[in-house]
C-alpha cells in the first residue's frame, strides 16, 4: 500500500506505539476522533451564526483523549463529565443529531433545549452530564461508582475534569472516600495546560496525577496526543480498577487549539504554541499518517472518510436548525417527577 | 456549490464588528481549523478560523471594515472542481444563514400562572389515629427508615455517625445492626462529597438518605443539593431523575451560637425541584420520612433536634405515609389563623390554649410540607377567620412569612380584617448568652401579642 502522506503537516507527526492495534481499531478511532473535531468546527461556525448562545466549550486539540478511553470501556460504564462535554458525548456514540439540537436549543435536543451545551445526558447510553459547576461532577461521578459497587454489576465509572477542576476541594473529598470504600472509578484529569485563562503553573503545586498519592489511588501521566497511548493507559486502568483495587487516576497530557470558551482570545498564550502543536502533535494528523503508511489504506480511503463524516456533521447541523424550539409548555415540563398514580 | 463564510458573533452578546485582517487572500487555499481572517469585538481581537476546505474565492468584505453586522457574507469559498462563474451562478450554500426566526410569543407566560401540580392524593387520616401508640420523633424517624429499607433494597443510610455511633442525635440507632455496612455507611467529614456521592448515586437510580449532622454543615453541600439534584430533571429534559433525601436537624438548638443555630426553610423552599418537608410530630416525622424516601425527587427533609426526644401519639400502621404538600389543621378556630411549621407548631397551640382563655378561638395550621405549599388549606382558613398570623423561627427578611403574606394578597386580600403579621426569629446572627438567645427566638407571648394585635384586642 501507499506510503504516501496526503497531508503537508503530516511528516512530524508519529504515534508513539502502534503495536497491538489493528487498523481496523485505528481507523475506528480516526473516524472518531474526526466526528468530534468536524462536529465542533460546525458547532463554532454555529456558535458565530447566532444559532448557539450562551457559552459553548469546543473539544478541539484534545479527541484522543475521550476516544482512547471510552474504546476500552463497555456498555455497562458510566461517564460523567465536566461542560467541555460534547465530544464525550459523541465518543459515548450519542447521536451528532441530538446534541447539535441541544446547542441550538431545539426540541430535538438530548435535553429537548431546556440544558444547552453544558448539561446534556443520555440515560440509554450511560452518560450522566454535562456539569457547569467546576469539581462538582467528581463526587457525582463517586456516586455513580458507588452504585456500580452497591449493585455489584461489575461497572465503573470514568469521570472527566480539567487541571482547573483538579484544584478544588470535592475531588479530593471524593478521592479520599474512593479510596476508602474502593468503588470501580477512574479520574481522567484532562489537563489541557489552562484553565479559563489561567495556565496549570500559575495555579497548582505540584503535578496532577500524583495528588492521589496520600489516598493511596495509583496515577499516571499519559501522553493524550496519542491515541493507542491513551488506550493502553486506559487498558492498564481498567484492569486495576475492575480487579476491585479501587480507584485509578490518569492525567492526560492534552492541549485545547481553541480559546476557553467561544468569546475568549486566548491572549494568555503564544500563537507559536498553539502552532507548534497543531503542527507537531495533532492527534488526528498522527492517526491519519499511520493509516496511510502502516494501516494499508489509501489517500482515497481516507477521502471516503472525510466525506461520511462531513455529512454526518452536516446532517446534525440541518437537523439542529429545522428541529423546531421547544413548545412553551415545556417551560414547565420536568421540574418534578409525579409519581405513577 | 460554493460556500458562504459569515461574519461570526464571538461572544454572547456581540451584534457586530470590524473585520481588522484578511490572512488569506483570493485564490488561497484552505483546510478546516485554517485562521483565516481576524476579528475585534468590543472585548478582543478574536481568530476566525475556517470550517470547510476550499480555495478563498472572492472576498466580499474588505479587512480594515468596521461594524460588520453577524451573518454578513465576508467571502466565499470554492469547493474542488468550482470557479469564480460559481459564484454568481449559484449564491445558495450549504450552509444556512438565516437566524433564528424571532419568536413571537403571544401565549401568557406569566410566571406567577404555575401549573397546577398534580392532585395530591388524599388520605383518611383520621382513620389511621384510631390505632396509635406514644413514640418520640427520633423514634418515628428511625423506624420510617426501617421500614423503607426493608422494602426497598435500594435505600440506604449515608452520614456522619449515622452507623458504627448510632446516629450523632441516635436517630439512626440500630440501622447498622439491622442493614449492615453495606447501607448504612459513615463518612468522613465531608459534606460536598458525600452529598454529591448521593447525588450520582440518585442518578444511578439508588435511593440514598444522605443525613447531616445539622442543616448548618450542608451549607458546605448547598451546591449539591441544588444544582447537582434540584436542577437535573429539568436539565435532562426528563431523563435523570434524583430520588434522594437531604435529612437532618434544623433552626435552633439551645446554647449553641450563631454557626449552629439557622433555620433553611426559606433557603430551600425557594427552589424549583425541591420538595421542602418540615414535620412538627412523631406522625409527621414517620408519615412524611416515608413519603420521602418513596419520592422521586429531590426532599429537603427539616427535623428539629429539640423535638426528638419529645413524645406524640402516632398510627401504628405501617402504612400511615403522609401525601408530601398536604397540611394539617392541628385546632380548628374561628377567628385568627396560625400558620406555623416544625417546633413553632407546639408554639403556636399553647398560644391558642392561652388565646381561648382570652376568648379568641385560633386556628393552627401545621404546614408540615413547604415546598410545594399547601395554599388552599391556608388561603381557605382566612377566609373564614379573615386574619393570618405566621410564626417561624427563621429571619423574617424573605423569610416564610413574607411568602404567606404575599400568598393573602393574591389570593385572599378582599377577606382580610387585618393587616397579616409576622412572628419570626429576629434579625441577628444567634447570640449565645441566654438571655439574648431567648430574646432572639420567637415565643409563645409573641404569637399571643401578634394574635391581639390582628384581633385589635387592647
Amino acid at each position: 500500500m501507499g506510503k504516501q502522506n496526503s497531508s503537508k503537516k503530516a511528516t512530524a507527526q508519529a504515534l508513539k506505539g502502534s503495536n497491538n492495534v489493528t487498523a481496523e481499531e485505528m481507523l475506528e478511532f480516526y473516524k472518531t476522533m474526526l466526528l468530534i473535531r468536524r462536529f465542533e468546527e460546525k458547532a463554532g461556525q454555529l456558535y458565530g451564526m447566532g444559532l448557539i448562545g450562551g457559552f459553548c466549550h469546543l473539544y478541539i486539540g484534545q479527541e484522543a483523549v475521550v476516544t482512547g478511553i471510552q474504546s476500552v470501556l463497555e456498555d455497562k460504564d458510566t461517564v460523567i463529565t465536566t461542560y467541555r462535554d460534547h465530544g464525550h458525548m459523541l465518543a459515548c456514540n450519542m447521536d451528532p443529531k441530538g446534541v447539535m439540537a441541544e446547542l441550538t436549543g431545539r426540541a430535538g435536543g438530548y435535553s429537548n433545549g431546556k440544558g444547552g451545551s453544558m448539561h446534556m445526558f443520555s440515560r440509554e447510553n450511560n452518560f450522566f452530564g454535562g456539569h457547569g459547576i467546576v469539581g462538582a461532577n467528581a463526587p457525582i461521578g463517586g456516586g455513580l461508582a458507588f452504585a456500580h459497587k452497591y449493585r455489584e454489576d461489575g461497572g465503573l465509572t470514568t469521570c472527566y475534569f480539567g487541571d482547573g477542576a483538579a484544584n478544588q476541594g470535592q475531588v479530593y473529598e471524593t478521592y479520599n472516600m474512593a479510596s476508602l470504600w474502593k468503588l470501580p472509578i477512574i479520574f481522567v484529569i484532562e489537563n489541557n495546560k489552562y484553565a479559563m485563562g489561567t495556565s496549570q503553573q500559575r495555579a497548582a503545586a505540584g503535578e496532577l496525577f500524583e495528588r492521589g498519592a496520600a489516598y493511596g489511588i495509583p496515577g499516571e501521566k499519559v501522553d493524550g496526543m496519542d491515541v493507542v497511548e491513551v488506550v493502553k493507559a486506559t487498558q492498564r486502568a481498567v484492569e486495576y480498577v475492575r480487579g476491585g483495587n479501587g480507584p485509578m487516576i490518569l492525567e492526560m497530557d492534552t492541549y485545547r487549539y481553541r480559546g476557553h470558551s467561544m468569546s475568549d482570545p486566548a491572549k494568555y498564550r503564544t500563537k507559536e504554541e498553539v502552532n507548534q502543536v497543531k503542527d507537531e502533535n495533532d492527534c488526528i494528523v498522527k492517526v491519519k499518517s499511520w493509516l496511510l503508511s502502516d494501516g494499508g489504506y489509501s489517500d482515497d480511503d481516507i477521502k471516503v472518510i472525510d466525506k461520511e463524516i462531513k455529512a454526518v456533521v452536516n446532517e446534525s447541523a440541518e437537523f439542529a436548525q429545522q428541529s423546531p424550539e421547544p413548545d412553551i409548555s415545556e417551560l414547565w415540563t420536568d421540574i418534578l417527577l409525579e409519581e405513577d398514580k | 456549490m460554493t460556500i458562504e463564510i459569515l461574519m461570526p458573533a464571538l461572544s454572547p452578546t456581540m451584534t457586530e464588528g470590524k473585520l481588522a485582517t484578511w490572512l488569506k487572500s483570493e485564490g488561497d487555499s484552505v483546510e478546516a481549523g485554517d485562521v483565516i481572517a481576524e476579528i475585534e469585538t468590543d472585548k478582543a481581537t478574536m481568530e476566525v478560523e475556517a470550517v470547510d476546505e476550499g480555495i478563498i474565492g472572492k472576498i466580499m468584505i474588505d479587512g480594515g471594515t468596521d461594524n460588520v453586522a453577524v451573518n454578513t457574507v465576508i467571502a466565499v469559498l470554492l469547493e474542488e472542481g468550482e470557479t469564480l462563474a460559481d459564484i454568481s451562478d449559484a449564491p445558495a450554500s450549504s450552509v444556512q444563514t438565516q437566524a433564528v426566526e424571532e419568536n413571537n410569543v403571544t401565549e401568557d407566560t406569566s410566571f406567577v400562572a404555575q401549573p397546577k401540580s398534580a392532585e395530591i392524593l388524599d388520605i383518611d387520616e383520621a382513620k389511621f389515629f384510631e390505632n396509635t401508640k406514644p413514640i418520640t420523633v427520633r423514634e418515628a424517624l428511625r423506624d420510617a427508615m426501617a421500614e423503607e429499607m426493608r422494602n426497598d433494597n435500594n435505600v440506604f443510610v449515608m452520614g456522619e455517625e449515622v452507623a458504627e455511633y448510632q446516629g450523632a442525635y441516635k436517630v439512626t440507632q440500630g440501622l447498622l445492626q439491622e442493614f449492615g455496612a453495606k447501607r448504612v455507611i459513615d463518612t468522613p467529614i465531608t459534606e460536598a462529597g458525600f452529598a454529591g456521592i448521593g447525588a450520582g448515586a440518585a442518578y444511578a437510580g439508588l435511593k440514598p438518605v444522605i443525613e447531616f449532622m445539622t442543616f448548618n454543615f450542608a451549607m458546605q453541600a448547598i451546591d449539591q443539593i441544588i444544582n447537582s439534584s434540584a436542577k437535573t430533571l429539568y436539565m435532562s429534559g426528563g431523563q435523570i431523575t434524583s430520588p434522594i433525601v437531604f435529612r437532618g436537624p434544623n433552626g435552633a438548638a439551645t446554647r449553641v451560637g450563631a454557626q449552629h443555630s439557622q433555620c433553611y426553610a426559606s433557603w430551600y423552599s425557594h427552589v424549583p425541584g425541591l420538595k421542602v418537608v418540615a414535620p412538627y410530630s412523631s406522625a409527621d416525622a414517620r408519615g412524611l420520612l416515608k413519603a420521602a424516601i418513596r419520592d422521586p425527587n429531590p426532599v429537603v427533609f427539616l427535623e428539629n433536634e429539640m423535638l426528638y426526644g419529645t413524645s406524640f401519639e402516632a398510627p401504628v400502621d405501617e402504612d400511615y405515609v403522609i401525601p408530601i404538600g398536604k397540611a394539617k389543621i392541628e385546632r380548628e378556630g374561628s377567628d385568627v389563623t396560625i400558620v406555623s411549621f416544625s417546633i413553632m407548631v407546639g408554639k403556636a397551640l399553647e398560644a391558642a390554649e392561652k388565646l381561648a382563655e382570652q376568648g379568641i378561638d385560633a386556628e393552627v395550621i401545621n404546614l408540615r410540607t413547604l415546598r410545594p405549599l399547601d395554599t388552599k388549606t391556608i388561603v381557605d382558613s382566612v377566609k373564614k377567620t379573615n386574619r393570618l398570623v405566621s410564626a417561624e423561627e427563621g429571619w423574617p427578611v424573605a423569610g416564610m412569612g413574607a411568602e404567606f403574606a404575599a400568598l393573602i394578597m393574591e389570593e385572599a386580600f378582599d377577606y382580610l380584617d387585618a393587616p397579616v403579621l409576622r412572628v419570626t426569629g429576629k434579625d441577628v446572627p444567634m447570640p449565645y448568652a441566654a438571655n439574648l438567645e431567648k430574646l432572639a427566638l420567637p415565643q409563645v407571648e409573641d404569637i399571643i401579642d401578634a394574635v391581639r394585635k390582628v384581633s385589635y384586642a387592647s
